[in-house]
């Protein structure tokens, strides 16, 4: 099903929490909602879903405008971050009710939900009750359920936030295989950036509840449309300097200066701001060309394999993130590398200038 | 170590059984008994006083009637409370915090400052000694309550689990009835324990609007002392039977208490 959303704007107590949206959904698709938290990306799903009616605009579902629609009515389901089930009904009765509430038959009934159970490993549980459940299988009864009833419109509210790490790669790995085949469009909230970069599809960008971006998720990971969705779209926060173009060379916070060749050459002199995401600061040089950055180290992060430096370099603070360990004394004085080519470069307004 | 820890509690619950304790033991003495020796037990075991209140019907109708009013008021407070408290926990209305405030204030003036009005609008009406005219009357007090208590336990349940019902394509009454209830349903088990309990040992309320028809236990007590000199025995007897139903459904009821404790709102 193709959802739309038509110059949607949401306010609540004089608040606005969704200024004038319009958003246009991948049909039978993934669909991730990236933002920071109070972005405005629950409020979002549950305007879609009716459970809140928009102050001004208008939802359309296919070709049709369901923007008054009661919730029973449409074909939608959604899963929250908190385990929500019945806790007064067994796993099977939870998987069920959607069906049972339908009118469906008793056999269809037990074979859907045990077929459902199977793919989510739930069958040794359909006859606990929700609270003899661990976290991810109350999840995954909630997941089961929002399944089940073979919703046109499904809802994922960041559903795996509150599950611990091994669970959320395992479900994280699942879902997608789990929706694939159902031509069901999905739509999948989350804050973390790398989770939207494995579950692929499309995503939406979210800042202060307005739609920063919309496309593909590699095309916008690659290619923001301004700062802001850069940064909402790069964990650690993509590294942000000021700098200055003049003729053949740009300036760097007076530090550091790179030549530049290519369609940059034909820019007009003048302030620009450079973004650099981390893990293009590297500690060691790539190539000749690369672009010397010198800093003062802040702290060391050591993660296994990977080293996270936060450095100050000018006045602004900066991260990069590198393979290799890299244990720099806090205070050292230390060159970190980037090639000018990666960075991406925006007006001072904060939009991206094309290359 | 260990024994000394225990004797407070030990010394406490003693101090808390002994008029209990006192009330069973006169229950089976003779009147004569009970006035003339001081006896830690009875001397001579009776159980007359037990048959009188079994066999006279002015003694066991008084049980019959406040059993039936108690029941009444029971469930009507539970029924006008439950829409009331799902309101309070789930909308935001003008004044709703006002009004939730107003209903406890009900449970602040004495049950006297009501008697005289009760009796002259239900004597008006005719519904002076009837069960209705006291479950009515101890609606007043017992519905703020068992509003305030249903509240905090539904507030207690996530908006969320609404939310997925009517997403699975519930009505709202199918859902209230089929998921919201039995997910509150220790929430009512004290609730109407409360109601039970309070409409229970009410004696003002319930003795002024009754006079034979539908005279409770009660009040069958306080005039029988009066009535034939001091039948203290009787009385004792009478006394540990009204105890038994509270017991009872404090057996019922008492882990759903303890829940109730927890979410802060007994």
């Amino acid at each position: 099903m193709s959802i739309e959303l038509k110059g949607v704007v949401k306010t609540k107590d004089a608040e606005t929490h969704i200024y004038e949206t319009n958003l246009k959904l991948l049909k039978g698709g993934f669909n991730v909602l990236l933002g920071t938290t109070l972005s405005g990306k629950t409020t979002l799903m549950r305007l879609m879903a009716g459970l809140e009616k928009p102050t001004q605009g208008e939802v359309w579902f296919n070709e049709e405008n369901v923007t008054g629609m009661a919730v029973q009515k449409r074909s939608v389901s959604m899963v929250y971050q908190a385990f929500v089930n019945y806790p007064s009904h067994s796993v099977y009765d939870n998987i069920a009710s959607p069906l049972k509430v339908a009118g469906v038959s008793k056999s269809e009934i037990k074979k859907r939900v045990e077929s459902i159970a199977d793919l989510l490993k739930l069958t040794p549980m359909l006859n606990r009750m929700p609270a003899e459940l661990s976290g991810g299988q109350q999840q995954r009864t909630a997941l089961a359920r929002a399944l089940v009833k073979n919703a046109e419109l499904v809802l994922l509210d960041e559903p795996l936030a509150n599950l611990d790490y091994k669970l959320r790669e395992e479900l994280r790995d699942e879902l997608p295989k789990l929706f694939a085949g159902s031509g069901a469009t999905v739509v999948y909230a989350t804050s973390e950036p790398m989770e939207a970069l494995m579950l692929g599809g499309h995503t939406a960008t979210l800042h202060e509840g307005r739609v920063i971006q919309y496309g593909e998720t590699a095309e916008i990971y690659r290619s923001p449309n301004n700062l802001t969705s850069a940064t909402v779209f790069s964990h650690p926060p993509i590294n942000t300097t000021k700098v200055i173009k003049k003729g053949n060379e740009l300036f760097i916070q007076d530090i550091s200066c790179c030549k530049i060749d290519g369609g940059l050459k034909n820019l007009a002199d003048g302030d620009y701001i450079l973004g650099v995401r981390p893990h293009h600061l590297t500690p060691f040089s790539t190539d000749e060309n690369a672009v010397r950055v010198k800093g003062v180290v802040k702290v060391t992060e050591i993660s296994g394999s990977d080293s996270v430096i936060h450095i100050i370099f000018g006045d602004c603070s900066w991260v990069s993130e590198s393979h290799g360990i890299h244990p720099y004394k806090v205070g050292e004085t230390i060159d970190l590398f980037m090639n000018i080519n990666q960075c991406l470069l925006f007006d001072v307004q904060g939009d991206l200038i094309p290359v | 170590m260990i024994k000394y820890k225990s004797l407070l509690p030990i010394i406490y619950i003693i101090f808390l059984m002994l008029p209990i304790y006192w009330l069973i033991n006169m229950s089976f003495k003779t009147t004569n008994e009970i006035l003339g020796v001081f006896s830690l037990w009875p001397l001579e075991f009776t159980l007359e006083n037990y048959r009188t209140i079994f066999t006279d019907p002015t003694w066991y109708n008084g049980y019959f009637n406040s059993i039936i009013y108690v029941a009444m008021n029971t469930v009507i407070s539970v029924t006008v409370a439950l829409p009331a408290a799902y309101a309070f926990s789930r909308y935001n209305f003008l004044g709703d915090k006002h009004l939730f405030f107003w209903l406890l204030t009900n449970r602040m003036a004495p049950a006297a400052v009501f008697a005289l009005p009760f009796f002259q609008l239900y004597s008006s009406v005719g519904l002076f000694d009837t069960h209705i005219a006291v479950a009515l009357a101890h609606c007043l007090f017992n519905i703020p309550l068992a509003v305030w208590i249903l509240e905090g336990f539904m507030s207690g349940v996530p908006k969320e689990l609404d939310e997925t019902a009517f997403l699975d394509g519930y009505s709202f009454s199918r859902f209230f009835g089929k998921i919201f209830i039995p997910t509150i349903a220790s929430g009512i088990g004290v609730t109407m324990f409360f109601t039970f309990m309070y409409s229970w040992v009410e004696l003002l309320l319930a003795k002024t609007l009754t006079s034979v028809a539908a005279k409770p236990i009660a009040a069958t007590m306080t005039r029988t002392a009066s009535a034939s000199g001091y039948e203290l025995g009787l009385l004792a007897a009478a006394g540990a039977l009204t105890i038994i139903p509270g017991a009872l459904v404090i057996y019922f009821v008492r882990n759903h208490i303890a829940k109730g404790f927890a979410l802060g709102r007994v």
